[in-house]
């Protein structure tokens, strides 16, 4: 068995390295975005928050899978086409973006009106106030929603195998195929309870870092 | 010495201050007195440019100036909220530096220097590090004092200083005001507290409910 697992291993870790791939840049260009998305739709310019409110409402309405799919063999039709491992990114980006979104746009709301006039009357810029005084202080509120995200980005990634890329479930699944065990389905199992695991534990310690001021 | 002509400030239809003037005098303290709903604070509030009006002038030293325009640097007034609204995300030293050195671009050591030098004066030596939520209603409140006095107003004004602390710490904050008075600091003192408005006060304006 052993021996089995030898065998497997290279074909599961790199398909781990395609999940952590897609994690990685997802998180890194969401989370960003999802901030501006949500000062967005805190602004008193309605036009910008009806799109935006548009915008979320399509990306939470619809299946992820639907996205995914639509991106890599919808866009072609129109003349638009992505290879896959960017149509994977673009569709990962654009969904996450509005559930993160939603959650800044809660965080926002969550700061006291107080906190904004305080920072006029010391002449504080609008930029200042939101980059020095609101960014954490919504950060910090928003936290344990982001987490859940991450944690549900880790295993969402597996939808990509539906666009024929060779992530961590597709590799466990050609083997279970190939092979008729189960083997490969425990292990694709066990990496994904790592990798959420240590997700957990990083959230954890950046929240105990957070818990320095109330 | 601040001069306030003629301000009406509307919300809506309902006049809440109908064509008010007065001077403040330099290192005077003046109280604005009345009942809830009288318009204190909504007055303090056009003072300090968080309110627009619906018409009124206001001069320094005989020059105009527009409370709600925040491009002015040099700030002529600093507030002490009634809630202090200190920032909880940052330590009492970095309350008080922020603003000087991110919007008058001061060197921080200097800052920090003129901090600890008023932090000490109201009896705040070795707090800097401590974050908002682990001080008492009256240290946040002398907190917020020096935060407002680092950027260096020519004058002072506070919305109900009295109102969110116990009755013992009410003469602490008299003395604080008064204290600010010797060292030429113009201050405007918004209140219910008539018996403390009579204790710190050169002046007392007292205003109305209008029907």
């Amino acid at each position: 068995m052993i021996q089995y697992i030898e065998q497997i291993l290279p074909a599961l870790l790199s398909g781990t390295k395609m999940t952590l791939s897609i994690f990685f840049w997802t998180l890194i260009a969401s989370i960003p975005l999802g901030a501006l998305v949500g000062l967005g739709l805190i602004q008193k310019f309605k036009p910008l928050v009806w799109l935006l409110n548009i915008y979320v409402w399509l990306m939470r309405g619809t299946p992820l899978l639907l996205q995914l799919i639509f991106v890599f063999y919808g866009l072609p039709i129109l003349g638009i086409i992505f290879q896959r491992y960017d149509a994977a990114l673009f569709a990962f980006i654009l969904n996450y973006t509005a559930y993160f979104g939603e959650i800044f746009r809660g965080g926002f709301q969550s700061v006291p009106k107080g906190q904004f006039e305080s920072a006029r009357v010391l002449r504080l810029s609008y930029g200042q106030t939101i980059r020095k005084i609101v960014i954490p202080q919504v950060f910090k509120i928003v936290l344990p929603s982001i987490g859940n995200e991450v944690i549900n980005l880790v295993k969402d990634s597996s939808l990509v195998y539906v666009i024929g890329l060779g992530d961590l479930l597709r590799a466990g699944n050609v083997a279970t195929a190939r092979d008729v065990t189960l083997l490969p389905l425990i292990l694709v199992g066990i990496i994904y309870l790592a990798l959420t695991a240590v997700c957990t534990i990083v959230l954890k310690m950046i929240e105990k870092r957070e818990n320095v001021w109330q | 010495m601040l001069e306030i002509k003629d301000l009406t400030k509307k919300f809506g239809t309902k006049t809440v201050i109908d064509d008010l003037s007065m001077t403040v005098k330099d290192n005077e303290i003046m109280a604005i007195v009345g009942p809830s709903g009288a318009g204190k604070t909504t007055l303090l509030r056009c003072i300090t440019g968080l309110e627009s009006v619906n018409q009124g002038q206001f001069f320094w030293n005989g020059t105009q100036f527009d409370p709600t325009n925040t491009d002015q640097k040099d700030t002529i007034i600093g507030v002490v909220f009634q809630d202090y609204q200190l920032f909880p995300n940052l330590t009492v030293m970095g309350n008080i530096t922020l603003a000087p050195t991110m919007v008058k671009k001061l060197p921080l050591a200097e800052v920090q220097k003129t901090a600890r030098e008023l932090l000490a004066r109201l009896g705040l030596e070795g707090k800097e590090d401590l974050y908002p939520f682990q001080l008492s209603g009256g240290q946040k409140q002398r907190v917020a004092i020096v935060r407002a006095l680092a950027m260096n107003p020519k004058i002072l004004c506070y919305d109900e200083p009295t109102s969110a602390l116990d009755p013992a710490l009410r003469d602490e904050v008299a003395e604080i005001i008064l204290g600010l008075k010797k060292q030429q600091m113009t201050q405007i003192v918004v209140t219910h507290d008539m018996d403390f408005a009579q204790n710190v006060a050169d002046e007392i304006k007292r205003v109305e409910q209008i029907d």
